[in-house]
């Protein structure tokens, strides 16, 4: 067992009286009375629906469809095909310069084309006065293709990969040393390899878009994780102007990544309304879900490790060989991890892509490092059985000082501190070492350990904040929620920049119509508006005081800014209290309704001064930091001796995620990604047809996410640190929960049972 | 098209509608009641959970026309008035759920659930079929909750908001 406390500290003093509180999400009535309205729920007088009809080869060409019984079904609007749909725009060439070109979750322009690139590719979408109507037609289209020849098979193409291209935002090659060499070399080694299959996200709340034009001006709800992006890609593709584009996306149900590009629904309920001039709702189906919005690419890999008999590293290799499809993708970073967790002597770390006939993959919760994290974790477990020194320990002894690829900075790391809280709160001392030695009736128990790692970002937000005579405050900032609790977080950001009660602020989002927000990925979304959003209070409450200060009544005249705090809802000289007044006080004898601060703008210059402003910042945090959130994951499951069947019955997890905003809400969000990492362990698995890829379980009911009965107590804890290089010392947590979650349970599983399962999902069948 | 009387929500509706009507796209599409959900529109999933005579039923996998003369009732007919029921107020402080797409049905069901607890009927993991007084575990609510999927995985927040209010009744 590892000997490091805790870092002795005292307790931080709270810079205001919200940030870091376990306050209630603001929007909890309204999801808990079914008010909050998703988009496929917002009423339109006259609306028509539409459904999908799926190519049914994998790759070819169109030679015929058949509309007429489809269109003979009592209720048919239209039947939409290539022969007949309007022109679009084709997505444009992804640019750096143009963040939003990343947008297009396919290179297909669909309905302007009578190719197929996958099976399930949307060939036609019906509109009807009904829902039955739509489904009923769309099966009743008949299509004829001719077939090509088309390359599906991901554990065929291996060979044939390619390196992968860096992605201008994260690099996910580099080598130190000659690693083979020192493999070779080593005392005592290890060289794995371990595949993962393809993921779904299942977001609860199937892909829905409502979309409604007036003349060139468009309304669309759609659940959507960028906002921004959505609404420059539908004008692009339907030539007209941005600012006539509105998206509306308060609530999204769940998205995980699912919802980060545009994919085929959204942009053919646009179109459908466009041809027939209802409002138009489409409700993918499950199936659809699967057949037209991308998941996590399966992958191939190969962790191998060596070491001196003190358990230094002296080689760490790991490779990656994942597949996008021809049409698009986004490369998975697998390899992303290793550049930062182990102090190896010599490193290689190296990605390879195969591009298949098959829908484009797309990100999910940390791509790249939750499947990254399960070879590397899992390696490191089998490299510490070798050496016979407990799993703890070994990762101790090569905790880094400085990123170990470049020697850049950590901005922040505490690994070592999780390890000790979480080993302490799971009671690791506990646990002997040699596998199958635990046991309980029946039950072999296991207790497995990994770390987590994902790196912390920021992006552009633009943000607006007034405060109004009567002492309320509103934020206005297109941000999304789709359960991270944003509007209660940041709420209690702006509480305490501006000295208020949390129940004075109101924080709106989700809308177009506010200043743009950053996209919710990367587990960047709250840093990048609470940077924003405290220098737009820090904006306000200089203005406010310009105010006061002139005013020959005011308390505060004459005060300078470094002389005054905010609190008790107003500005007051520090140090002194009853030295101040109220900001409805201020307000109210300047003749003001209110006051208002932005940070960044919406103007054409504005936009591309933030994507200017958010690269440079980028580019140079980069340069000279290492960023990220870790953990250290706790697991413990018990195997039946006969059956194989794996429980996990407990976790303790404990991160080092900078400052936490909302205690609620931040364990709720670490938990989640936990709960999707025991189901990437165990149980989730998209299964596909190697011979014509097309998805063979497009269900709930087949792919198997967690479900109540697979999830024990989850014990979340934080160092609660803050991040001296980030937005109020806060690090995203969104994704890091994932991470290293699938190896802490399968290095349980084999501390149960003395079995190594290397391929995802360990299923009972993998144990027997 | 089939005439369809129901009570939802206390109220007698009547609708004419297409017998391939689902209840779930009744309430949604045709009476605008959306606080029920459809996550799968196969059973799969419990998101549109809603309750026929006080039992939990998957409104998708119902057809509105095996509904007549019933009295359904969904999420927006579960408070007393302003006042919200014990669920839904034990769901926001143990921050039982995320994103809300699952909360209707979880609510809904967890109702459900505890009638069927309290009418002493068991689950998989109850050890004895004929046992009376059942205490409801966390592992009895986890059982009976697991049509109820959460992708988000609000799974222990809303294990500890069912525990919560099912400790008030019990001590009633
Ligand atoms: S929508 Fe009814 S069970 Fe999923
Ligand atoms: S709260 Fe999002 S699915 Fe349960």
């Amino acid at each position: 067992m590892t000997e490091t406390p805790v870092r002795d500290r005292p307790a931080r003093e709270r810079t205001g009286r919200s940030v870091g509180r376990p306050i209630d999400r603001v929007d909890g009535p309204a999801k808990t009375t079914g008010t909050a309205r998703f988009s496929a729920e917002y009423p339109y007088p006259d609306i028509a629906y539409a459904a999908l009809v799926h190519a049914t080869i994998t790759r070819g060409r169109i030679t015929g469809i058949g509309a007429e019984e489809a269109l003979a079904v009592p209720g048919v609007l239209a039947v939409i095909t290539h022969t007949n749909a309007p022109p679009m725009k084709p997505p444009p060439p992804v640019s750096v310069l143009n963040l939003s070109s990343l947008a297009s979750g396919s290179k297909v322009n669909y309905l302007n084309t009578d190719e197929v690139h996958w099976s399930g590719q949307p060939v036609a979408v019906v509109v009807a006065e009904t829902q039955e109507a739509a489904a009923q037609a769309a099966g009743l289209v008949r299509v004829t293709y001719q077939e090509s020849p088309a390359t599906v098979d991901f554990a065929g193409e291996q060979g044939n990969a390619t390196p992968q291209k860096s992605n201008p935002l994260q690099q996910g090659e580099g080598h130190k040393g000659d690693a083979e060499a020192a493999l070779a070399a080593a005392p005592v080694s290890v060289d794995l390899r371990y595949t993962t299959p393809p993921h779904h996200h299942n977001a609860m709340e199937p892909h829905a878009t409502t979309a409604a034009w007036d003349g060139d001006r468009l309304t669309v709800h759609d659940g959507t994780q960028n906002i921004g992006w959505l609404r420059t890609a539908l004008a692009q593709r339907f030539g007209v102007p941005a600012e006539g584009v509105r998206v509306i996306a308060p609530f999204v149900g769940g998205a995980f990544g699912g919802k980060t590009m545009v994919w085929a629904g959204t942009v053919l309920t646009v179109l459908a309304a466009r041809v027939t001039g209802r409002a138009v709702r489409m409700t993918l189906t499950r199936e659809g879900v699967y057949r037209t919005v991308g998941g996590r690419t399966p992958s191939a890999q190969r962790v191998a490790l060596g070491a001196g008999a003190d358990g230094r590293l002296t080689a760490l290799i790991h490779t990656s060989v994942t597949q996008v499809g021809r049409v698009g993708g986004s490369p998975e970073q697998v390899t992303s991890q290793s550049r930062h967790l182990y102090d190896a002597a010599a490193i290689l770390v190296q990605q390879r892509i195969v591009e298949l006939d098959m829908l484009s993959n797309t990100v999910m919760r940390a791509p790249g490092e939750s499947i990254g994290t399960f070879a590397l974790e899992a390696a490191v477990d089998e490299l510490a059985c070798e050496l016979g020194m407990d799993p703890i320990e070994l990762r101790m002894r090569n905790e880094p000082e400085r990123n170990p690829i470049d020697g850049k900075r950590f901005s922040h790391r505490m690994l070592r501190e999780a390890y000790a809280l979480g080993a302490e709160r799971f009671g690791w001392a506990d646990r002997t070492a040699p596998p199958g030695s635990m046991r309980d009736g029946r039950w072999l128990v296991g207790m497995g350990v990994a770390s987590a790692y994902h790196p912390s970002w920021e992006m552009a937000a633009n943000v607006t904040v007034r405060m109004s005579a009567d002492g309320t405050v509103l934020v206005r900032c297109g941000f999304h929620e789709m359960g991270m609790g944003g509007a209660t977080a940041q709420g209690q950001i702006a509480a305490d920049a501006l000295g208020v009660p949390f129940e004075a602020v109101r924080v709106e989002y989700g809308d177009s119509d506010l200043p743009t927000g950053p996209g919710a990925g990367g587990s960047a979304q709250t840093a990048s508006v609470a940077a924003s959003l405290t220098k737009a209070c820090e904006k306000l409450r200089r203005s406010l005081l310009a105010l006061a200060r002139r005013s020959a009544g005011s308390p505060l005249r004459g005060a300078r800014p470094g002389e005054v705090e905010a609190r008790d809802g107003g500005l007051h000289r520090a140090g002194h209290p009853g030295s101040g007044e109220s900001y409805a006080a201020i307000l109210t004898r300047a003749g003001r309704p209110f006051a208002e601060a932005a940070v960044g703008s919406d103007t054409r210059a504005g936009t591309v001064a933030g994507q200017v402003r958010f690269m440079s910042k980028f580019l140079m945090d980069r340069r000279r930091w290492m960023k990220a959130a870790c953990g250290a994951q706790f697991c413990e499951v018990r195997v039946d001796q006969d059956t194989g069947e794996v429980r996990v019955s407990r976790w303790v997890g404990a991160f080092d995620v900078g400052r936490v905003i909302n205690a609620k809400t931040a364990a709720s969000q670490l938990r989640g990604g936990i709960v999707m990492g025991i189901g990437m362990a165990l149980s989730e698995e998209t299964l596909v047809d190697p011979r014509n890829g097309r998805i063979m379980n497009p269900s709930l009911a087949e792919y198997h996410v967690p479900v109540h009965a697979d999830i024990p107590p989850i014990d979340v804890c934080y160092l609660d640190e803050p991040d001296p290089t980030m937005p109020l010392g806060l690090v995203g947590i969104g994704e890091v929960g994932i991470t290293g979650a699938a190896a802490a349970v399968a290095n349980a599983v084999h501390h149960a049972t003395g079995r190594r399962v290397r391929d995802l999902p360990i299923t009972l069948d993998k144990l027997l | 098209m089939a005439e369809v009387r129901m009570r939802v929500n206390g109220t007698a509706r009547s609708l004419d509608l297409d017998p391939r009507v689902s209840l779930l796209d009744a309430l949604r599409e045709h009476l605008g009641l959306t606080g029920t959900k459809k996550g799968c529109d196969q059973g799969a999933c419990g998101a549109c959970t809603v309750l026929a005579d006080g039992e939990r039923v998957n409104s998708c996998l119902a057809l509105a026309v095996q509904y007549s003369g019933r009295e359904i009732t969904t999420i927006e007919g579960i408070s007393a008035g302003d006042r919200p029921h014990p669920l839904q107020t034990a769901f926001v402080g143990h921050d039982g759920f995320q994103c809300g797409y699952c909360t209707s049905g979880q609510i809904c069901s967890a109702i459900g659930m505890l009638a069927e607890h309290r009418a002493g009927a068991p689950s998989a993991v109850t050890g004895h079929l004929a046992a009376t007084g059942v205490p409801l575990s966390d592992a009895e609510i986890r059982e009976r909750m697991s049509g109820n999927l959460c992708r988000c995985g609000a799974y222990n927040g809303i294990v500890g908001a069912i525990q919560e209010v099912a400790a008030t009744e019990a001590a009633r």
